[in-house]
């Protein structure tokens, strides 16, 4: 029998056969895209630091210890800081308890059903609802259910946070839920087949590994309070100036402002001098919440090391 | 801690229903080999996936200290069946079994039987190596730990570890995280942390089908050595293994509907060289499947 004979193919070059336009404009489009969205936020960033930066050039640490004042040479944040600060400690408790409990009962506990599938999809809409439909609910809740505190009226730093925390809830339970939804199926396999109870699967194997995720989206929702304006308004943050002078207590029953109710007054006002100040309190609004965003890092990368 | 995975008092009902099914097997069974007691018996067993019906009418015994190979091509429903032997399948929501697996003459799936205790008794390991994001020794004491062990926790990492024939090269790093081992160190540590918590029985689903021949190896001369102190179920894809590593072999077919059923069991050197059915010949000659 004779061999079979063999096709010799001839040799194909692999010299570059011309240029893949099609390639190149689509990266250079994905590249203008991130040019673009950069160059917004370096306008942005540029122009209130050229602003507001004279302000803390002149002034220093005494526009970030001053109380609001119409005098804008003695105006400062002081207790929009304070404000904010509070405001973040309630929503920091109210919301991400519930928020997080809400996100492992549906991830790990609900049946899969019509009726679960009802409640996600609700949960996503709420999140889209703006924000001043929120402090409308705070208006007639909260206020309304807290009015015996302090001066009567009940528009506190209690109804503000409270009202806050409602409105980034949401986002806390589809973050929270997306970072257990993650987990992959052989960690729950592993520890049920080891003969771990589902509150034992929760919490020793399904929390530690959601944990990062679920700090993250939480405290990006928290950067979100930080911001909120609206509602404020409309739950009393005070616009114009006013004394904290008085007792303890009246930081928690008496008026009350936030950083974004600040800005949101400065820059309505005539004075150029208030432009100035303005920029200035973005410049601090903006570094609170890098600070918190910086947070929320050290202690992700923090707790996926501990093991 | 009791041994019983029942409350006090079990219906007696549920003990009565222990069917004489005439099992098969011991009509075809070599002598010898099959004298051991079975630990688990599956009776007309099947298995819904909601309306879907993923295994039919199987019945086998799963002799104690003995390895029992599940073979058979692939979507036939063989790692439905194992997960359903430990109550694994109950995590799935819409699934049902019918019939009867009993572990010690108990219903698994009567209404006084808690899953969980099944789990303990039936440990498990997987076809991916899936340890914890934590440390080999914490790998392995996670399920004393959830027991409440309270003796020398070290005396029984060392010695599951070493019964997983793995000691030797993780003993001196202990701390560190146990996905920092290879795929074969991976799966052996996870039979040490499924032999801490000292079940009775240890189901294998394809426990080689991600590791390379020599890992494959060293798994199952594990299996032969800890057979003397647990009963081993395996599925396995790979029809060398089971011929190799198992003393008996179920073999499973797909039927017209996709359910799966038992086309032949017996001792594995019966199955692999005096097939009684023509079919498991063709299986386990490769002309199929």
């Amino acid at each position: 029998m004779s061999a079979p004979s063999i096709v010799v193919a001839p040799p194909r070059s692999v010299r570059r056969q011309g240029i893949d336009v099609a390639g190149l404009v689509f990266a250079g489009a994905l590249l203008l895209a991130l040019l673009f969205s950069l160059a917004v936020l370096a306008v942005l960033v540029g122009s209130q630091l050229s602003k507001g930066l004279p302000v803390f050039v002149d002034r220093g640490v005494d526009f970030l210890t001053s109380d609001l004042s119409s005098n804008p040479a003695k105006a400062g944040v002081a207790q929009g800081l304070i404000g904010t600060a509070m405001l973040v400690v309630i929503v920091a408790i109210c919301a991400f308890p519930i928020g997080i409990m809400t996100a492992i009962y549906l991830e790990e506990y609900s049946a899969n059903n019509r009726f679960a599938r009802l409640i996600d999809i609700n949960i996503r809409n709420l999140a889209g609802v703006p924000s001043v439909v929120y402090g409308i609910l705070g208006l007639t809740v909260f206020v309304g259910l807290l009015a015996g505190l302090g001066d009567g009226n009940g528009k506190t730093v209690i109804s503000g946070g409270l009202t806050l925390a409602v409105l980034i809830l949401p986002l806390v339970i589809i973050t929270s839920a997306e970072a257990i939804r993650a987990v992959p199926s052989a960690l729950r396999e592993a520890g049920f087949g080891l003969g771990a109870s589902r509150w034992q699967v929760v919490r020793q194997l399904i929390l530690p590994a959601a944990a990062p995720g679920i700090l993250t989206g939480t405290v990006l929702a928290l950067s979100r309070a930080i911001g909120e304006t609206a509602p404020l308004i409309l739950i009393g943050a005070v616009l114009g100036s006013f004394s904290t002078a008085g007792q303890l207590g009246d930081l928690v029953t008496g008026p009350y402002t936030a950083l974004p109710a600040i800005i949101y007054d400065w820059a309505k006002r005539p004075q150029q001098e208030f432009q100035a100040l303005t920029s200035a309190a973005i410049i601090v609004l903006l570094a609170v919440t890098i600070i918190a965003n910086a947070a929320a890092v050290l202690l992700r990368n923090r707790y996926s090391r501990q093991w | 801690m009791t041994s019983a995975i029942t409350d006090p008092t079990p219906p007696a009902a549920a003990k009565a229903v222990h069917a004489p099914v005439p099992d098969p097997a011991e009509v075809s069974a070599a002598p010898g080999e099959t004298a051991a007691a079975a630990i688990i018996s599956l009776r007309d067993v099947s298995f819904y996936y909601g309306t879907f019906r993923a295994v039919k009418g199987i019945t086998f015994d799963v002799p104690i200290h003995r390895i029992t190979s599940i073979i058979g091509p692939s979507g036939c429903g063989k790692s439905t069946l194992l997960r359903s032997i430990n109550r694994m399948n109950d995590l799935i929501s819409g699934t049902r079994v019918e019939g009867q697996i009993l572990y010690h003459d108990e219903d698994l799936y009567a209404s006084y039987v808690d899953p969980v205790e099944v789990r303990r008794r039936i440990g498990m390991v997987f076809q991916k190596p899936n340890p914890f994001p934590k440390s080999i020794y914490d790998n392995v004491a996670f399920g004393p730990r959830l027991n409440g062990f309270k003796g020398d926790l070290d005396a029984l990492v060392e010695g599951s570890l070493r019964r997983a024939a793995i000691w030797d090269e993780v003993k001196d790093k202990l701390k560190q995280s146990g996905l920092s081992l290879s795929g074969g160190q991976q799966q052996r540590l996870c039979i040490a942390r499924a032999i801490a918590t000292d079940p009775d029985v240890i189901l294998m689903d394809e426990p080689c089908s991600a590791l390379d021949p020599r890992a494959t190896l060293q798994i199952e001369q594990l299996m032969a050595e800890i057979k003397e102190r647990y009963t081993i179920v395996i599925v396995t894809h790979n029809m060398q293994q089971a011929a190799r590593a198992s003393d008996r072999t179920v073999f499973l077919n797909m039927a017209d509907d996709r359910a799966g059923y038992v086309v032949e069991q017996g001792d594995t050197v019966q199955i692999f060289t005096d097939p009684k059915q023509q079919l498991t010949e063709d299986y386990v000659s490769g002309r199929f499947g």
